[in-house]
């Protein structure tokens, strides 16, 4: 059970072709929607006008003034329209306007491209810059969506008296989640016994988001409203808050056509209005005593919001937390300012805020190193964090935790030292390839930051079936990494079951608990808690009720689930969340424990540059983490390979180009994510230390693999061709040779 | 121009006859006419690779392929690589080894590692990679894909 790669529940599904995803599920005399957007990042909307050679009178025409409730999505901060109505402002180049449906895909098309949107435009605010220069106003009356600081002692007094202040700049791109399966939502709103009843089916990650945003676009109790999620074709953040507003959209065509409406993204529209990751600039400054040991640390930390708020009040928290590293420092001040630009707003991406001031930070220890004269490895050796330090938050590191042990690991795996002397020779040559080794040290927080996961105060729950088997009850949906077999293998072990015994309820919110988001990396340990705590209620009532005795067998146990359901007819046993009292958080001042714990990581890159082309080639790349108790070593390990993965790309490839506001390059030709021939086989190393608050020991480990690849890569690169401005990622070959000219032109 | 076309094609080894839109692609053949929906579409340009389909033997992105070119063709989906219960030696191996995470590139990475295995049997990671650059995975990191394809391709050989 807990420790064993039990295949994937739904795996056998998938790999027939048979898994239904929300475009595969068939639904007689369904519409096909689609949205007319803004085409300018800033403007009035005066008018819509609609061509001749369409015959109208067959479509189905929502806008603004059609919203029956409210015409804001449900989020951190409801500032976002689901459409913009005549007069009012568009403030991002991919803003909805107007929906519309027909019966024939084709003639749709033709219909979108023939509504011409009038709009009186404004000066738009397109940069970080900009945004904080008020050049325009656009939003509030700062232009800020959301503002942090998080202050431990008093760094200012340390600047003068400092042997070393060193000073540096860091800049991160968007980048696009680049799920396989385009956002795609099917809708069918009819009366149910003389009352509304809206339903959803998507691809989405969060169906109590979903539920919350439509009960308020139509003003409708809980009752009235369904989202259910069908399989996943990956998601990465990609489909956490952006389903609320597709969601909406292809519900209101539903509402008003009374037809079922399926509104799937082509790749090219979901590359243009869907949510990325947010663009960052970090400024650092770090104060050194003359051995080295780390005495102050400042970080002004900035994300690009676009045009609402989204998530980013939450990702910047994330980011803020993470500003300091994996480092003991006394004197930190952190500032950290979501600010807003009339680009079309970026939401969440695995790491969620982390890989951005994470890189910043892992960039800037080996810039420190090589100012201050000492390695790269002891500078870090040196400053690690240690049981009983404190973190910038105020945090008290309660666990065993050797950084020193991961990083030393991950060296030797990769062969650190003798590369290091070896490349520093071979370098030499005349060849145009040049290669260097370098690695990162990284955290991320387990689970919601400070009080997030009271605030949702999640329940899950198990229920007995009539074969005997039990079912897990739980929001939380599966996108690939794991999900179904993980929780299945987190019960069979509470109950002392085989997995077999043990599947999830299809996740419908008419049918399962409020379990939260399928984010944040929580899924594992705190709902896999929460459902070890259920299944073991769950046994204790069959004790209680006499149909189980103890000890038990399998199949005994299943003999009593079906004697119970068959005499009592539903049995379900639920679970919710409870802050351990030694959590505390404060939301004001940025104080306390930020996340119950941490996994922490080392990873390390090995690259060959060709200096005529200026690729970069990953030769090899290893990742030593520790996770607490693995639940599934095969699922885990896919899980560390695909985000180190997609890392790689974040760190050298994906670029989002923009212009004028606007991605233009929003097809899968020119925003180039990682083939099978561009990736080395990746080294996974899980160091295991049970964590006593996760199930059977776990902690999580979605996002964690996102952090580290960009600056152990960078770093790498620093190693191969010296000190250049390698201060931004996507290191692309342009932006790599623009670095190598600014050397070679003094 | 004709509302309609008639178009006759065998898939997996099944003849049928269909009426298509004049400009549907064989990737709306399978899903929308046929409800072979293991065939999925994640671009519509033939860069994912989500919707290969073996057309007379050969890999092709189904949503390139103009649906009036499939005429009398012979096409194989993901749908029919299974022989009844039995799942194929690359299907077992994708499951036994997690080489599907999300799964929305399965059905397509499977299509073109039936062929790479046909057209060598006994492949590198190196040939893996090159037969596999043409489906786009963002779950694994292709590792698992690899081992997976290893295992079949051992497993093949065997029999």
């Amino acid at each position: 059970m807990i420790g064993a790669s039990s295949i994937r529940k739904e795996g056998r599904a998938k790999v027939l072709g048979t898994a239904i995803y929300t475009d595969d599920k068939f639904m007689s005399g369904a519409l096909h929607g689609l949205t007319v957007r803004s085409e300018v990042p800033r403007g009035i909307l005066r008018a819509i006008h609609f061509g001749e050679g369409i015959p109208w009178e067959e479509f189905t025409l929502v806008t603004a003034a059609d919203i029956p409730g409210t015409n804001l999505v449900a989020s951190v901060v409801d500032d976002q329209p689901f459409l913009v109505g005549i007069g009012e402002e568009i403030t991002h180049s991919q803003q909805a306007v107007l929906l519309l449906a027909h019966a024939d895909r084709h003639l749709a098309e033709k219909a979108r491209r023939a509504v011409r949107l009038e709009i009186e435009e404004l000066p738009a605010v397109l940069d970080i810059q900009s945004s904080l220069d008020l050049q325009p106003l656009i939003y509030g009356t700062s232009n800020l969506l959301k503002e942090i600081r998080i202050a431990k002692g008093d760094p200012d007094p340390i600047w003068a008296q400092a042997a070393h202040v060193i000073e540096g700049e860091y800049r991160t791109g968007a980048q696009e989640q680049m799920y396989i399966e385009p956002n795609a939502m099917l809708s069918v709103v009819e009366p149910k016994d003389g009352l509304l009843q809206v339903t959803v089916w998507g691809s989405l990650q969060c169906p109590y988001y979903v539920h919350g945003a439509l009960k308020q676009l139509f003003g409708l109790p809980e009752k009235q409203v369904r989202v259910v999620a069908m399989e996943m074709g990956g998601a990465f953040g990609g489909k956490e808050d952006y389903p609320s507003v597709n969601g909406g959209h292809a519900a209101l065509l539903a509402w008003k056509s009374g037809k079922p409406v399926r509104l799937i993204y082509d790749r090219e529209e979901d590359l243009a209005c869907t949510t990325k990751r947010h663009p960052s600039r970090t400024r650092l400054r770090t104060a050194f005593d003359a051995d080295g040991n780390l005495l102050a640390l400042e970080a002004d930390f900035i994300l690009d919001g676009g045009a609402y708020a989204t998530l980013s009040p939450v990702v910047l928290s994330r980011g803020a937390v993470h500003a300091a590293g994996v480092y003991r420092c006394p004197h930190v001040r952190i500032h950290a300012r979501a600010v807003a630009t009339n680009t079309p707003p970026p939401g969440a991406f695995r790491g969620f805020g982390a890989p951005q001031s994470l890189f910043a930070m892992e960039r800037h220890m080996d810039r420190c190193a090589r100012k201050l004269g000492l390695d790269a490895v002891e500078l870090r050796r040196k400053n690690f964090l240690r049981m009983g330090d404190t973190m910038a938050t105020g945090q008290v590191i309660r666990e065993d935790l050797d950084l020193a042990g991961l990083m030393d690991r991950a060296l030797a795996s990769i062969g650190y030292r003798d590369k290091r002397a070896a490349f520093a020779l071979i370098n030499e040559d005349d060849s145009p390839i040049k290669r260097g080794v370098g690695f990162s040290v990284f955290m991320h927080g387990c689970g919601f930051t400070g009080n997030g996961e009271s605030h949702v105060a999640s329940v899950a729950g198990v229920e007995g079936l009539a074969d005997g088997t039990v079912a897990v009850l739980a929001a939380s949906t599966e996108m690939g990494q794991g999900k179904n077999t993980v929780f299945a293998q987190i019960v069979a072990e509470a109950l002392q079951l085989h997995v077999e015994l043990v599947d999830t309820a299809p996740v419908d919110t008419d049918h399962v608990p409020n379990s939260g988001p399928t984010v944040a990396s929580r899924s594992t340990m705190m709902v896999g808690r929460i459902l070890e705590d259920a299944a073991i209620g769950f046994k204790q009532a069959l004790v209680q009720q006499g149909f189980l005795a103890e000890p038990y067998t399998p199949e005994s146990f299943q003999a009593a689930v079906a004697k119970a359901v068959a005499t009592l007819g539903t049995l379900r046993c639920y679970g919710q969340y409870h802050r351990p009292p030694n959590i505390q958080w404060d939301d004001v001042t940025y104080q306390g424990d930020a996340y119950p714990t941490y996994s922490w990581a080392c990873y390390a890159a090995e690259v060959a540059v060709d200096l005529d082309t200026f690729e970069v080639k990953v030769a090899d790349f290893v990742a030593v983490q520790e996770v607490g108790r693995v639940v599934n070593p095969t699922l885990a390990a896919g899980q560390i390979e695909g985000g180190v993965a997609q890392g790689i790309g974040w760190g050298l490839w994906e670029e989002v180009t923009m212009q004028r506001g606007r991605m233009i390059n929003n097809q899968m030709t020119n925003y180039i994510i990682p083939t099978s021939v561009d990736l080395p086989r990746i080294q996974v190393i899980f160091l295991e230390n049970a964590h006593a608050g996760g199930p059977g020991g776990a902690k999580g480990i979605g996002e964690l693999p996102m952090d580290g690849p960009a600056p152990a890569v960078v770093n790498a690169l620093e190693n191969a061709l010296g000190a250049l401005r390698l201060d931004e990622v996507p290191m692309t070959p342009d932006r790599l040779l623009e670095r190598c000219e600014e050397v070679s032109h003094g | 121009m004709a509302d309609r076309i008639d178009l006759s094609l065998k898939i997996n080894g099944a003849d049928h006859s269909v009426s298509v839109h004049p400009f549907a692609r064989l990737l709306d053949v399978l899903r929308e006419e046929l409800r072979l929906t293991g065939t999925k579409e994640g671009c519509g340009e033939g860069e994912c690779g989500a919707c290969s389909v073996l057309l007379n033997g050969r890999v092709v992105n189904s949503c390139l392929v103009p649906a009036v070119q499939a005429q009398g063709a012979e096409v194989v989906t993901v749908e029919g690589l299974a022989e009844g219960e039995n799942l194929s030696s690359l299907q077992a191996a994708f499951l036994v080894h997690n080489g599907a995470q999300c799964g929305f590139c399965t059905p397509g990475m499977l299509v073109s590692a039936t062929d790479l295995i046909h057209r060598c049997p006994n492949p590198s990671d190196d040939e893996i990679r090159d037969g596999l650059a043409g489906n786009l995975c963002r779950c694994t990191g292709y590792a698992k894909i690899l081992d997976a394809v290893h295992t079949a391709a051992e497993r093949e050989a065997a029999r």
